[in-house]
């Protein structure tokens, strides 16, 4: 990115009108990828001096507690209603949880689920890192994901979406192939970096569960009613253009016991649709990239 | 311990207003107001299209909408830039669906950078209201008035420049003015500003350089407002749009109404919000009463009347 300017020059403006169709596999109109965050928070974290950790004095105890509900249970609810209706995760992955509790990771393994790197914790912010320091988590990101699970990590959604100036730059030259930080599209575009291949991969922020239930204050059925808004729209528009749709999760949110049930429907409504590609965000961009020529 | 005896002197306290812009009038009393349409109710579509720069600058003090995490933001950086590339363009698909014309609020950084998007504004028919500068342009009493004066040129000269038309009305960001503005509105020739919301119908100000119409664009008909601050649904947003229009539909029979409706494409362009507006248009165009007309349509109306 362009450090200190107003414009950072991440991409190139692109307006919705008049773009050529991505072809998504069999005629489907809209990619669509799930996107569970299986995370680790920490108790007591170390200070980072540009954002605060947890709200309330060490321990926090509800805040923390929330979160770790995902590892014990939400998990595992959230990903037998995904099994059910065939869809596998694309998981943004607090790598440090390969070491906390191994078997939510192993778990999403053999459900045949993809990893990224969603840091290290969710409690470690990239804020006021220098190169090495960066470069250490990502190649840890890389180091960890394939140890525990023997893939190659290709995609970034930084910790607790906190960044550098020279993220993308870095990730790229590592090899991954796309980032989920960029939400200014609903196609994949592609990233100005100093070296490599980057895209962005739309991750819908805005249908977050996270911004469904704690920014919008949404009920769970209200929420359901918004994702299956947001893939019908996405689905029609995709006709023409070819769309993707992230439904990205916490499973400690989505997974409650007040709001998987409305969920459940929404991946069902999507899975009987048949416009749908229901797939991996990695294999998203796979098929980008053979058929979109992206440079540096 | 006690105030100073002038915390009691009333120096403006006499029938009337405090401050000189404008005279009071109530609404009811007023001749009334004959569109050039023969219809009762004027329904002007206000959008807002800004830039954020992604290093806030917070002089006089940060947009709404602007950074809000530390440096960099990309999330509200990109989030934003969203609404520019494919949420404005749902909205001019829906405003030619339904035979709209609106009025684009817009930074003068957006026609600098994105020219085409100008270009595709003036194909739709739509007006463009100057909006600043980008969305670090903002304006409060300090500044200094030589900066608000530049800051105002500059946003005019650039539209002018790249849409080939000087815009006639204007709009600060968070309808934010100093003591100044309305005097510096006149002075750089603007016909009507769209900040002062104390009104259903447009009304005249008077400033020491000469007038200037204030056409009331209702900040709380608003998507941010409604949708983002209050947190209620975008069909709810719809629905309190179509309530607000049957009022002036009835009180049309008085005189002219106007319904304005403001639009940030980065809240009401997303996907699962879209079809709200969708619906409102296409109900809005069956109304026998709506008459879709543009800020600047609507300041001439009145002036004609």
């Amino acid at each position: 990115m362009n450090e200190g300017a107003a414009d950072p020059g991440l991409y190139d403006f692109n307006p919705w009108r008049g773009r050529p169709k991505i072809e998504w596999p069999d005629g489907k109109s809209v990619a669509v990828w799930v996107s569970p965050n299986l995370e680790y928070y920490e108790i007591d974290p170390p200070a980072n001096p540009h954002r605060k950790s947890w709200p309330k004095p060490h321990p926090d105890i509800v805040g923390y507690s929330h979160r770790d509900y995902a590892n014990r249970v939400g998990h595992w609810r959230m990903a037998e209603a995904m099994e059910k209706h065939g869809f596998k995760g694309s998981v943004s992955l607090s790598v440090a949880l390969c070491d906390h509790i191994p078997d939510v990771v192993e778990n999403a393994n053999a459900l045949g689920w993809e990893f990224f790197s969603h840091g290290i914790y969710n409690t470690r912010y990239s804020y006021g890192m220098d190169e090495a320091q960066e470069r250490a988590i990502i190649e840890d990101s890389i180091r960890t994901v394939r140890d525990a699970t023997g893939q190659t990590i290709k995609g970034w959604l930084a910790p607790a979406l906190t960044h550098t100036p020279r993220t993308l730059d870095l990730i790229s030259e590592y090899g991954l192939t796309y980032t989920c930080d960029l939400y200014h599209d609903d196609q994949p575009q592609p990233v100005h970096v100093r070296s490599g291949t980057l895209i962005s991969m739309p991750y819908s922020i805005e249908v977050n569960d996270h911004y469904g239930f704690f920014v919008y204050n949404m009920s769970p059925r209200e929420y359901a009613d918004t994702l299956i808004r947001q893939y019908e729209r996405l689905a029609a528009e995709g006709a023409a253009s070819g769309t993707v749709m992230c439904i990205p999760l916490h499973s400690y949110l989505i997974a409650q016991p007040h709001r998987i049930r409305a969920f459940e429907e929404v991946l069902e409504h999507i899975a009987t649709d048949g416009r749908a590609w229901i797939t991996r965000s990695g294999d998203i961009a796979d098929h980008y990239l053979t058929q979109t020529e992206v440079s540096a | 311990m006690s105030l100073d005896p002038a915390y009691l002197e009333y120096t403006r306290r006499a029938r009337g207003m405090d401050q000189d812009l404008y005279s009071w009038s109530k609404l009811s009393d007023r001749a009334p107001i004959a569109w050039p349409s023969d219809k009762g109710v004027a329904v002007a579509l206000f959008v807002n299209l800004e830039w954020f720069p992604i290093n806030p600058t917070d002089k006089p003090f940060r947009a709404p909408g602007h950074m809000q995490t530390a440096y960099p933001d990309y999330r509200h950086y990109t989030a934003r830039e969203y609404g520019t590339r494919i949420g404005f363009y749902r909205m001019l698909d829906a405003f030619a669906q339904a035979g709209a014309k609106a009025s684009i609020a817009v930074n003068a950084a957006i026609a600098e950078r994105y020219p085409s998007i100008i270009a595709d504004i003036i194909a739709g028919g739509h007006e463009i209201v100057a909006h600043s500068t980008d969305m670090n342009g903002t304006i409060a009493s300090g500044m200094d008035e030589a900066d608000e004066r530049a800051l105002i040129l500059s946003s005019l000269d650039m539209l002018e420049k790249v849409s080939g038309t000087r815009p006639r009305g204007w709009q600060s960001i968070a309808r934010s003015q100093s003591w100044n503005t309305p005097r510096l509105l006149v002075e750089a020739g603007v016909d009507y500003m769209c900040d002062w919301v104390n009104d259903d119908l447009p009304y005249r100000m008077t400033t020491p350089a000469g007038g200037i119409i204030n056409v009331p664009v209702n900040h709380e008909l608003s998507d941010r407002q409604i949708i983002t601050v209050q947190q209620q649904s975008a069909d709810s947003f719809a629905e309190q749009m179509q309530d607000a229009f049957a009022l002036f539909a009835d009180e049309s029979t008085q005189g002219g109404r106007m319904l304005t409706i403001q639009l940030t494409p980065y809240v009401m362009g997303l996907p699962f919000r879209i079809e709200a507006l969708e619906q409102l248009l296409a109900w809005l165009d069956e109304q026998p009463q709506a008459w879709f007309a543009t800020t600047g349509e609507i300041a001439d109306g009145f002036a004609a009347s």
